[in-house]
């Protein structure tokens, strides 16, 4: 499969995916931290999706995936023409990602709050095997953070040391509920709590990277209304 | 006799010693079954706290990850309140695993109707393709736990307080022939069968035991019930449940249905499990009273 691995390609693919325009902002706005996390910092092979040895990565919100698609598509996790069915009957894309129909996808999502513990457990997991060098990242919309279950497992997380988790938040300020200040917010549960420019790269591949060994990680990617 | 929920720590803690790639998440309750589990085995053995949703979700991920995992907690708090969790992050995800439960129906009844979970297996069996299995005793929970913990689908395991006085070879699917009769073929599900042959006494009815209420045998029952069928099912949630699965085995002919069950109503009263029995009609005299009025009316 030929790829163009590139940011300006990637949203060229998601043109194709339309007829979900309601997720429109959802999408657009997690796509800087997507394209870093897949082009720079996530361990994963197109050619091998379910490899043991891969990152694991959970878009918990489920909505608003084309940006996710495209990045996946993108780095050849699936045909790039896929896309152009998005939504479409036979289609594995629907308007909430699917384990079992699109490569690289670690979890059917798209019932707000469940990703968070999914990936704890997962976290779990790999330590208990000895998968050291795993790291699992999910990503929460700052909305879905309104649903409860998610506080169970920010809450739990730092208790059981889960160094290897990862919890990035795009911030597009769709809550009816302000959810910040993050930093006292999440750091008063036990977590290294970063916050960037959601369309910075820069800002959000250090922030990605650069991980406390001591405690669970949030970065908080930072979008701005109206600029999603 | 060894106690189900002790049998289920214990069972739980064999497997975890001989597979390495078993798991266990507790959310509190039990825990103090669970302390040699929890030394041997620290990374496997997890309790998340106060937190079904957590737990349930957590349990996913562990299965997700490759684990054959045991969540335990009591009914209402497994199957009803995350109820969302177990379908979604184990049943739409096609995840493998065992929810374990305690309680239910109203195995600790002084704790009152908070803690009472008669619907738990009516919304487990609302989960496509989950297996539900009610052990009798707690010899039978532990052949079903061992031939099913990795056997790659979901199972809905319910530990009882009440037990049968023996021991039947149950399996998954499996249905056991008790005694032959022939006004009425009676289905008894679970801790349920001692004090249904004894309220059966002097009747002329067949008696089926199972443990499985998901698969259920619905060719076995078609066997014995003949081709006028009266069939009853004794089954120690709310009744009815068993309901769908029955007629799905006698779909070739006319039948006739009914349920002694848990009554479909909140229970208000605080007391012992047999107290509740003993209100609700679960009692050896309250099932033989119902027993008689669907023969009557059957």
């Amino acid at each position: 499969m030929t790829t163009r691995p590139d940011l300006d390609h990637v949203r060229e693919l998601m043109a194709l995916a339309t007829g979900d325009e309601k997720h429109e902002e959802s999408s657009t706005s997690t796509l800087d931290a997507l394209w870093v996390l897949y082009d720079r910092v996530l361990r994963v092979d197109p050619a091998s999706p379910r490899d043991e040895a891969r990152d694991r990565f959970i878009l918990s919100k489920g909505h608003g995936p084309s940006a996710y698609y495209a990045v996946l598509a993108a780095k050849g996790f699936f045909p790039e023409g896929v896309l152009a069915g998005f939504l479409e009957w036979g289609n594995p894309l629907g308007s909430h990602p699917d384990r079992n129909q699109v490569p690289g996808v670690e979890a059917s999502t798209g019932s707000l709050g469940h990703g968070l513990a999914l990936a704890v457990g997962s976290a779990l997991a790999l330590r208990a095997k000895g998968s050291l060098n795993q790291r699992v990242v999910v990503l929460c919309g700052d909305a879905e953070l309104n649903e409860g279950s998610n506080w169970e497992s920010i809450l739990l997380a730092p208790h059981m040391h889960l160094t290897n988790l990862t919890l990035l938040v795009i911030d597009n300020h769709s809550s009816s509920i302000p959810m910040g200040p993050w930093e006292p917010r999440l750091g008063s549960f036990g977590w290294d709590v970063v916050v960037v420019d959601g369309h910075e790269q820069d800002q959000l591949y250090d922030a990605l990277s650069d991980r406390s060994h001591e405690r669970p990680n949030a970065v908080v990617a930072d979008i701005p209304e109206g600029e999603w | 006799m060894t106690d189900m929920r002790t049998q289920l720590a214990g069972t739980a803690t064999d497997l975890l010693e001989r597979d390495p790639n078993v798991a266990v998440v507790l959310a509190e309750i039990s825990v103090d079954r669970f302390e040699r589990a929890m030394a041997i085995a620290p990374d496997r053995v997890v309790n998340v706290g106060i937190m079904e949703q957590t737990l349930v979700g957590v349990a996913a991920g562990f299965a997700m990850e490759g684990f054959y995992t045991i969540a335990h907690t009591m009914a209402p708090f497994l199957v009803e309140r995350p109820f969302e969790q177990v379908k979604l992050d184990f049943g739409y995800q096609g995840l493998a695993g065992t929810l374990a439960s305690v309680g239910a129906p109203y195995d600790y009844g002084t704790e009152g109707g908070t803690h009472h979970s008669p619907g738990d297996v009516g919304v487990v069996l609302m989960v496509p393709g989950t297996d539900v299995l009610v052990p009798g005793c707690a010899a039978e929970l532990d052949r079903l736990l061992r031939q099913t913990y990795a056997d790659g689908r979901l199972t809905y395991l319910r530990a009882s307080v009440a037990q049968n006085d023996v021991a039947f070879e149950v399996a998954r699917g499996r249905l056991e022939v008790v005694r032959r009769g022939n006004r009425a073929t009676v289905v008894v599900v679970g801790p349920l069968l001692s004090r249904t042959l004894a309220a059966c006494e002097g009747l002329d009815v067949s008696v089926l035991y199972t443990a499985s209420v998901a698969p259920f045998d619905a060719a076995g029952l078609a066997a014995v019930a003949g081709p006028d069928p009266l069939v009853i099912a004794v089954e120690p949630f709310y009744e009815g449940t068993m309901l769908t699965s029955l007629a799905d085995g006698l779909r070739h002919v006319p039948s006739r249905f009914a349920s002694v069950g848990v009554p479909r109503r909140f229970i208000t009263t605080y007391g012992t499990a047999e107290e509740h029995d003993r209100e609700l009609g679960m009692d050896v005299a309250g099932i033989r009273r119902r027993l008689m009025a669907a023969l009557v009316l059957g």
